[in-house]
């Protein structure tokens, strides 16, 4: 991409700590996954998307100016081809957001009345997937710590993970799984400067949601644009190296970067 | 010495040939390597990721196969891939060994070629009938699409199964640059750094686009390698200067870290942060500026490889070395077994070198 030199836009930038940050979204078509590449782009990030489908994919990134990836997390080959188009494009990677979910079987059903395909299936792209792309990208996140930018990985988790919903049993065991993953990451990455966050973004009026719940009361829901500004807020924060002082809403104290419950509000 | 077949990165069994400054020689296990650093040294690391850079497809004046190995960049920028230098072959894939590949047709520039998804043109020949500078069809989204999708990562005979992108990205690997992968680098992973840290022995990387280490014929290879851009960050420059300032040793990890570093510091004000092309040849003339010990795969006297450790020990060690290799029956090639070769002569005390350094 050109760029051309702005003193204006460069004040501007400096001002804004995610001006010029690189940020890959996976899910980037619908949902919280796109709200999240509208608000980067706006803010001036450098975002790379993935998501499945070509067509949206190619409409998505023409509306935005974010690169469009084609690819499926779920799928074990799909994984370098996405990391390597996402690290050749954006030049690095600072923020990794995973967020493509599968509810897993669709109407939602109690676990007894579970196809083992739709539980493997939401184990597959919510907990193998995020792991096996961050794996991929663990070279790239590490190298942008040295370099003194920041590395964060955000892993979208839900309240599901933590409470045990009858009917939600593929997709809460996965993220419960995705949280847990997250944590140990955590654990393990201290050291090297990368950091992990398992943020909660709360009922959001998404797609997702619809299928989930397609009775819901929308007004209730929070709209999505609400929900990827306060991950973008949490994102920022860690990003500048205090997350290992957050503190989780339930008010038990430091648990480095990992947030057990929503984001805010 | 016998060749890896295998595509492991890290064997468990995995061996470790130690010659130190003075010429002598330890037999060791690869997983002991930190055993052989100090507090106070820097291990430097290439984070480049290896891109599938072979392209099967079709010479369209002629009708006839060909594989296309991308060897190089003519174009600045991380993203961008559009026009590269490369190297043709005939029909057939990596199990035919390089050199018995049937020769490509009589290519010209303005050549039109179909490569799966891609559309190129060869813009140009480079002095050699197999030679090109190759320009994709399409914007830089679209090459790096077409190539995560048709690409495969060059290989050789010696490996029998066909290599998929993980096997070629060693654990560190970021940005996808090289077109072979920055193989001393497999012996690296995050255990390891975790164990550099509780030592006090500090990490850093630098980013070199390995080029291709043989084309299979005896002219193009004698070109090899091509410049290779390299990228220093600011911070790896820092931490060379500290360690340096406190007597720790360099530790490159590959022949790559060599090349860029001590090309980084023949400017003469230290190593040099940012980007420059690596176009010397090091070997046994090579007054070593940076790099105190280069850990590296097991190579046969002869190689580019073989030549650049000549830099660091004299003939007599590395001929014992060599032996050594042999009559315990090291693994050699990409996936084999590693070297680990400390400057002869080093001596931090003697005042010449120490005021150098220090300038440095």
């Amino acid at each position: 991409m050109a760029q051309t030199y702005n003193p204006a836009a460069r004040r501007t930038r400096r001002a804004d700590p995610i001006a010029g940050l690189r940020v890959a979204i996976t899910g980037g078509t619908f949902g919280l996954g796109l709200a999240l590449v509208r608000e980067f782009v706006v803010r001036g990030a450098r975002v790379a998307f993935v998501a499945r489908d070509r067509a949206r994919v190619e409409r998505i990134a023409t509306a935005t100016g974010a690169f469009g990836i084609v690819g499926d997390v779920a799928g074990k080959e799909d994984i370098h081809p996405i990391a390597m188009q996402v690290v050749g494009l954006l030049g690095g990677l600072d923020l990794l957001i995973n967020n493509a979910s599968s509810l897993g079987s669709v109407p939602l059903r109690p676990l007894g009345d579970t196809d083992c395909e739709d539980l493997e299936l939401a184990l597959a792209t919510n907990l193998v997937g995020p792991f096996r792309l961050t794996k991929a990208l663990l070279g790239a996140l590490a190298a942008s710590a040295r370099e003194g930018r920041g590395a964060v990985v955000l892993n979208v988790s839900s309240d599901a993970a933590i409470n045990a919903y009858p009917g939600w049993g593929a997709y809460g065991v996965s993220k419960a799984a995705l949280h847990h993953l997250s944590r140990i990451w955590q654990e393990e990455f201290a050291t090297q400067g990368v950091r992990f966050l398992s943020l909660d973004p709360g009922d959001m009026d998404t797609p997702l949601h619809a299928l989930a719940v397609p009775d819901a009361d929308r007004a209730t829901l929070k709209r999505p644009e609400t929900a990827a500004r306060e991950l973008i807020a949490a994102a920022t924060v860690a990003l500048a190296g205090r997350s290992g002082r957050q503190r989780s809403r339930d008010g038990g104290g430091a648990d480095a970067g990992v947030e057990v419950a929503a984001a805010s509000g | 010495m016998i060749a890896a077949r295998e595509p492991q990165q890290r064997a468990p069994d995995a061996r470790l040939l130690v010659i130190e400054a003075d010429g002598s020689l330890t037999h060791a296990a690869r997983v002991g390597l930190v055993d052989f650093l100090r507090r106070g040294d820097l291990v430097i690391g290439n984070d480049a990721a290896t891109l599938p850079a072979s392209l099967h497809g079709v010479h369209l004046p002629t009708g006839a196969a060909i594989e296309v190995r991308l060897a190089g960049r003519l174009a600045r920028g991380t993203a961008e891939l559009r026009r590269c230098i490369a190297i043709v072959f005939g029909a057939g894939d990596f199990r035919t060994r390089t050199e018995d590949r049937p020769l490509p047709p009589a290519l010209a520039a303005g050549d039109r070629l179909a490569l799966g998804p891609l559309a190129a043109m060869i813009e140009r020949m480079l002095d050699h009938p197999r030679l090109i500078a190759l320009r994709f069809d399409g914007s830089a989204t679209e090459v790096w699409a077409g190539l995560a999708r048709h690409g495969r990562p060059i290989q050789y005979a010696h490996v029998s199964l066909p290599l998929a992108l993980w096997d070629v990205w060693t654990p560190i690997a970021g940005p996808p640059v090289a077109f072979e992968p920055p193989s001393a680098g497999f012996a690296l992973d995050w255990q390891l750094l975790a164990a550099l840290r509780d030592r006090g022995i500090g990490f850093a990387t630098l980013t070199h686009a390995a080029g291709i280490s043989s084309t299979g014929d005896a002219i193009l290879d004698r070109r090899l390698p091509f410049h290779e851009p390299y990228l220093i960050p600011v911070s790896t420059a820092r931490a060379i200067r500290r360690t340096r300032a406190r007597g720790g040793r360099i530790v490159a990890v590959g022949t790559t870290v060599v090349r860029a570093l001590e090309h980084a510091a023949s400017f003469g004000a230290g190593v040099r942060p940012g980007a420059g092309f690596a176009n010397q040849r090091i070997g046994a003339g090579t007054r070593l500026r940076v790099v105190d010990a280069v850990l590296s795969g097991t190579h046969e006297p002869g190689s580019s490889h073989y030549d650049l450790l000549r830099a660091f020990a004299d003939d007599a060690t590395l001929r014992e070395a060599s032996a050594a290799l042999d009559a315990h029956h090291y693994r050699t090639h990409e996936f084999g077994d590693s070297m680990l070769v400390e400057r002869r002569g080093r001596c931090i005390s003697c005042s010449c070198e120490s005021a150098e350094r220090a300038a440095a």
